[in-house]
């Protein structure tokens, strides 16, 4: 059964609040989310909003599913419409036999008038309007009050609700009582009027136990935190800033120097982003561990150092925090459509190690990653995550931290070492592995060498000799296959006796395995391999080869995974189905199921 | 370019500094630049004054853009490490190392292309930034690689060596940088190796970014008559407005000045520069006097040179950020690492 036409049921049904930005709705929605989390139940947050400051249409989507399925639902059963301009879209968009919860101050009953639905007016402004005096706080206070009414309607632990106003309100007594008011009057009136709980309503769970609920961004952030970067440099862009933002927080609170009062980082705010990749470059160069976050036209921009940065072989750490492209696109919305853009980043033959993280979790755990296999390789790493992974909030498992880490600083050449040679050359490689030794600046009078974009020798040189120039971008091969057997595996799922499968990328994780899920119930069974880096390697080769049809599930209009694998690998093209969602909204589970199902059809009819 | 390369012996007679080098402890590899370019004799001044000023080698670290004038780091002190970067970034890459270790002597050597065009927006940021480095434009008022285009230096009515004349009006580095706040403002010229040699040392000591204009004919391609910016112009135009003696640290003013010439400036590192006014007149402490000065001798046609503006009091990028001395990377991994501990407790946030 696909999950369109699944009814409701308790801990299984999704919310979605319709509102005006900038009205303070953020505070209201988290608050629900959380309560939620709170009671134990898996559930996860979207925040579809608009690139504006105020005054425009954004929706918030909180999907409750005992199950642990977190991938967006693409379906309303309850949906609260606090925006006029966007009540008819709303009230179109609530499945059959859900809820339509609305501000009946003006009464719409010629426009709800949907008898497969049922409507839930609640006066919100003109309760607002009677027991609060300033004109701000009506605004604000109608939204928290619509938590008051849900929790009445979803059955939602008051004490969860209460204990979070008051860990938002600890520094502001007089708004804890006002919001405290609001939710309660919402609570009362609900109770009143409607037949409180609806059919399908929040029952406490433990299943959340060891779990946070966190936007990959803030994880990012951490992971640089904890890795040890030191330079920071960005341009803000939307939807990665807040990457910064956060990492700036952190700093402020545990880089500062107990002793000196120093600040133990720096971070720059350039004036774009060719600025800030170059500051990236430069600190690398030094020795610092740099990263600048961006997003797809970010990229764009600093194509030309990311080509400098492969052919001299500096490290540097950049988190593309996709959006919907091409060009300006749609910036509050998510895709994955920026893999080839980074994967050949600038002009000549550039290429680049990426990562992928499907969570917050993984985008912890890979912006450290990220350092160590920029250091190893000498080399640009871009960490692609999206919109979704960057700033909605996941339920994820506690982040772990292993205290006997130490960062992989690669081939790096120490003053003694330095002194030893009798002669440093900076890119002839010793041992096999396409990666020479490098050398800090400042380190020993013995240890110089010229940095330089323009052809060069294996000595560091200057040139323009054939044989010599060959040799240098031949060991350049060299190295990233190196990288192939340094870069995070596959996530993989593999029965050996089905040959079919699945094949994805990054935040398309839950939506996959939930279709897998649906399809087994059908009969139709999957295998399941989500690759984590590129370049790819042998075990996404061999899954490749063992498999005899496989559907390559991701974000874009082009298939750009699939461009991806049929370049770099050595795979029969016909056997790679695209399956692909790419209207800027995250991905669902019934795309992936439509997507198999049509296939398996069109191979029947043939 | 000359074909002879110089054998690295040195004249025992030739003088040492403090380190026991030789100014030919500060050359590079050979120049292949044209014969008779302004770039080598500015490429010998800054070798004359880190010999000069005592600096390590392995202490400096040069970089550059894109063009003729960015091939020059390579002609000087091969023991220093050296960053070739992409056109008109230099001071995006000389941020991001002075950010990572502020400890090194940073010299940037770029052009007027490469500084007024492809990187008019990295090079005013870091002049917001005042990032400690000394910034020399080798300025020739053409492009040189790509064989004699009009850059955004070049003057109205600057006849090109195909006989086009430039009708857009210049971007003046000085001035530019009087407006933007720039706390050490030079201009010379490569032909005036004993004024370009003291301004070099006093930016290279200045803390905070130091910008020396030098007018550096191009000899293939604006160096005709016709050009304003070709050894013979600007010998007849130039005119010296402030001298500056650079005075190293510990050492004493032996020199005599007249009543009211002298205007000694203390710098950070306890080194001096006393500056010597040519008309008697001129502050160079005073940006707005400063401005007008410079725009009135350039409408009398004339070029003004020496130290034009400085500013010894304003914090640099560190400064601002309350950074640590020494390099970043090389603080011990616990203090940048908040540990397992921690996590636990940040992670109480998000629950």
């Amino acid at each position: 059964m696909s999950i369109a036409s699944k009814r409701p049921q308790d801990n299984d049904f999704t919310l979605k609040i319709g509102n005006v930005n900038g009205t303070g709705s953020a505070s209201a929605n988290s608050m629900l989310m959380k309560s939620l989390f709170r009671m134990g139940i898996p559930v996860c947050g979207k925040n579809y909003f608009p690139s504006n400051i105020q005054g425009l249409p954004t929706w918030y989507e909180i999907r409750v599913s005992a199950e642990g399925h977190l991938a967006r639902s693409g379906r309303v059963d309850l949906m609260v419409a606090m925006n006029a301009e966007t009540y008819r879209k709303d009230h179109a968009e609530v499945a059959t036999g859900g809820y339509l919860l609305y501000d009946s101050t003006w009464p719409r009953s010629q426009l709800f008038n949907r008898t497969d639905i049922h409507i839930l007016p609640v006066p919100l402004s003109r309760i607002c309007n009677e027991n609060f005096n300033n004109a701000r706080s009506r605004i604000l206070m109608k939204n928290i009050m619509y938590v008051g009414v849900l929790a009445a309607l979803l059955d939602l632990d008051m004490n969860s609700i209460k204990q979070l106003l008051n860990e938002q309100f600890a520094a502001k007594a007089s708004l804890l009582d006002a919001n405290q008011k609001a939710i309660d009057l919402g609570f009362a009136y609900a109770r009143e009027n409607f037949s409180c709980p609806l059919p399908f309503r929040a029952r406490t769970l433990d299943k959340t136990r060891d779990h946070i609920m966190i936007d990959g961004n803030t994880t990012a952030a951490l992971g640089c935190l904890y890795a040890g970067a030191t330079v920071g440099a960005w341009y803000p862009i939307t939807p990665s800033t807040s990457l910064m933002d956060a990492f700036k927080k952190f700093c402020d609170k545990y880089r500062k120097d107990p002793e000196t009062g120093k600040a133990n980082y720096c971070i720059i705010q350039a004036e774009d982003e060719l600025g800030a990749i170059g500051m990236v470059l430069g600190a690398s160069w030094n020795g610092a561990r740099a990263f600048t976050p961006t997003s797809g036209p970010g990229i764009s921009l600093m194509s030309e150092f990311l080509g400098y940065g492969y052919f001299t072989e500096i490290p540097a750490v950049l988190f593309d925090v996709q959006r919907c492209g091409p060009s300006t696109g749609m910036p509050t919305r998510t895709q994955q459509a920026d893999l080839m853009a980074c994967a050949y980043a600038s002009h000549g033959d550039t290429r680049h190690v990426l990562l992928f993280p499907a969570n917050p979790e993984e985008a912890f755990y890979q912006a450290v990653q990220a350092f160590d296999l920029a250091e190893r390789l000498q080399t640009p790493v871009i960490v692609l995550t999206d919109l979704d992974i960057g700033m909605n909030d996941w339920m994820c498992r506690d982040l772990k931290w292993d205290d006997s880490y130490q960062p992989d600083r690669g081939k790096v050449l120490t003053a003694e070492q330095i002194a030893a040679l009798p002669k440093f050359n900076r890119y002839v490689d010793t041992d096999g592995d396409g990666i020479a030794a490098r050398t800090l600046p400042g380190t020993h009078p013995k240890g110089a060498y010229f940095t330089r974009g323009s052809g060069h020798n294996m000595y560091g040189a200057y040139t323009e000799d054939a044989a010599e120039y060959q040799a240098v971008v031949d060991r350049l091969r060299r190295k990233f296959d190196t990288a192939k057997d340094l870069v995070p595996p596959a996530e993989a799922d593999v029965d050996p006796r089905c040959r079919t499968g699945f094949l994805t990328i990054g935040s398309c994780d839950n939506a996959v395995k939930e279709a897998r899920a649906q399809l087994a119930e059908t009969g139709v069974r999957l295998n399941y391999l989500r690759v984590k880096a590129f370049p790819f390697g042998k075990d996404v080769q061999d899954y490749l080869d063992s498999h005899d049809r496989i559907y390559v599930v991701e974000q874009n209009r082009d298939a750009q995974l699939r461009s991806l694998l049929l370049l770099e690998t050595r795979v029969d093209p016909n056997k790679l189905v695209p399956v692909l969602h790419y209207d800027g909204l995250p991905i669902l589970a019934r795309t992936v199921v439509d997507g198999v199902n049509q296939d398996l059809a069109r191979g029947k009819a043939a | 370019m000359s074909f002879i390369t110089k054998p690295k012996v040195a004249h025992p007679q030739l003088p040492r500094n403090e380190l026991n080098l030789t100014v030919r402890d500060y050359e590079g590899a050979m120049s292949t630049l044209c014969a008779g370019c302004g770039h080598d004799s500015i490429t010998g001044a800054i070798m004359q004054a880190a010999f000069e000023l005592a600096i390590p080698p392995h202490r400096m670290a040069k970089l550059s853009g894109i063009g003729c004038s960015s091939k020059t780091p390579a002609y000087f002190a091969s023991a220093s490490h050296g960053f070739n970067t992409v056109h008109g970034r230099m001071p995006s890459v000389a941020t991001g190392a002075n950010a990572a270790n502020p400890d090194l002597h940073y010299i940037g050597v770029s052009g007027d292309g490469d500084t007024l065009s492809i990187g008019l927006g990295q090079f005013l940021h870091a002049v917001r930034r005042n990032l400690n480095m000394l910034y020399l434009i080798e300025n020739n008022g053409v492009y040189g690689l790509t064989k004699g285009q009009f850059s955004a230096s070049a003057d109205v009515g600057s006849r090109a060596k195909k006989g086009e004349t430039n009708q857009q009006p210049p971007i003046d580095p000085a001035l530019t940088l009087l407006a933007t706040g720039a706390t050490f403002i030079a201009r010379s010229f490569s032909g005036d190796r004993e004024q370009l040699v003291p301004l070099i040392k006093a930016g290279m000591t200045h803390r905070g970014f130091a910008v020396i204009d030098v007018i550096s004919p191009c000899v293939t391609f604006n160096d005709h008559e016709g050009s304003t910016k070709s050894y013979e112009f600007t010998r007849k135009h130039s005119m010296t407005a402030i001298y500056a003696d650079f005075v190293p640290p510990a050492k004493e003013i032996r020199a005599q000045y007249a009543a009211g010439q002298a205007m000694p400036v203390q710098m950070h590192d306890g080194s001096q520069i006393v500056l010597r006014k040519a008309d008697g007149v001129y502050d160079p402490t005073d940006r707005v006097a400063a401005f007008e000065f410079i725009q009135t001798h350039q409408k009398a046609g004339e070029i003004v040179t020496g130290l034009l503006y400085i500013d010894e009091t304003k914090p640099d990028m560190h400064e601002l950020a309350n950074t640590p001395p020494g390099p970043l990377a090389s603080l011990p991994f616990a203090k940048v690492c908040p540990g397992e501990k921690t996590l636990a407790s940040i992670q109480s946030r998000f629950r």
